[in-house]
């Protein structure tokens, strides 16, 4: 167990042992975070934290546990409590993806979505408010997703959740600016991660055609935006959704 | 000074009262003072003063001086007497 340490900032990163969320703590970590990572079990929350630690020099701890249950949060939370005492900083990025037409898409698939990406956002920040009142300069940053902004077909469901996700984000940093803590959102585009996977070459080529800079962006591209908003540079930036899209909501 | 008297002292001074009212018999919104915005900063101040953290459901449901004071034998804070 790591002992706190009142000089570096502590974040937590939820979903960060792979793509945008390992990302985001690997860049907060080479800047002077004490990053803990998330992900649903110890092993891989671990091994994620651990490779982390050694690829920037910097200091991980880890929780686990399903975003999707209540008890699950709390649990993570007071884990952070005990060893931490506080949050400087909160990334909120676990999440699920799966794509079907409407009137294709199982009920429990539905429901896992919501349960996931929309309510375990929302619990997140629920059972994180009071660790964040208690760190310096307190930002939170919800990953949200160009689908929450604009749609597509195939991703109602998809997007649905992440535009529940900015109704989040904005609402928070209303409730929450007069308290010091400010909350943004990053809307990633068409990143190259797992989720990307199912591309095939011919979709891949459209994707990035209809992207006016002209590729697929990366986890990095993110981690950059997130570590900004997180960041003293936006000290008086709140309630707003950066696209990282490559200009795809023009 | 007892746990009950710490945590007295953290209602009086989270709820802006005086030192010398009796909070036992308090309940949430039974008094101006102690409206949601307070039950927040109520809670936080527990937390430092115990270093305990409070679960949402639980804040939720901590509707009175007397649910406090479980709430800290909950969480193991020393024998509330």
């Amino acid at each position: 167990m790591p002992t706190p340490s009142p000089d570096r900032r502590v974040a937590l990163v939820t979903g960060s042992t792979l793509g945008i969320g390992r990302a985001v703590a690997a860049r907060l970590a080479r800047t002077g975070h004490e990053v803990v990572l998330h992900g649903r079990d110890q092993e891989r929350s671990a091994k994620a934290a651990a490779e982390v630690a050694a690829e920037t020099g910097g200091r991980t701890d880890t929780v686990h546990g399903d975003v999707a249950d209540p008890a699950a949060v709390s649990a993570m939370m007071r884990e952070v409590h005990r060893r931490h005492g506080r949050l400087d900083a909160l990334v909120i990025n676990a999440g699920g993806h799966a794509a079907s037409l409407l009137g294709m898409m199982h009920s429990d698939v539905v429901s896992r979505l919501f349960h996931v990406n929309a309510l375990g956002a929302t619990h997140t920040l629920q059972a994180a408010v009071k660790l964040l009142r208690r760190g310096t300069d307190p930002a939170v940053v919800l990953v949200s997703s160009v689908m929450g902004r604009k749609g597509a077909p195939g991703q109602a469901v998809y997007s649905a959740t992440k535009a529940a996700v900015l109704g989040l984000t904005l609402a928070a940093a209303k409730e929450l600016g007069p308290q010091g803590i400010r909350v943004n959102a990053v809307a990633p585009g068409y990143i190259q991660t797992d989720m990307l996977s199912t591309l095939d070459d011919r979709a891949r080529a459209d994707t990035v055609a209809a992207t006016p800079l002209g590729r697929l962006g990366t986890a990095g591209d993110v981690a950059a935006a997130a570590a900004f908003l997180l960041s003293a540079d936006a000290c008086f930036i709140t309630g707003q959704v950066i696209g990282v899209d490559g200009g795809l909501v023009l | 000074m007892s746990q009950l008297d710490r945590l007295r002292g953290v209602f009086r001074a989270s709820l802006s009262l005086p030192a010398d009212r009796d909070v036992d018999g308090l309940e949430y919104r039974a008094i101006p003072q102690w409206d949601s915005l307070a039950h927040m900063a109520l809670v936080a101040a527990m937390e430092d003063e115990f270093d305990i953290m409070i679960d949402t459901d639980e804040m939720i449901d901590m509707s009175s001086f007397a649910k406090a004071a479980e709430l800290l034998e909950k969480h193991g804070a020393d024998a509330v007497t």
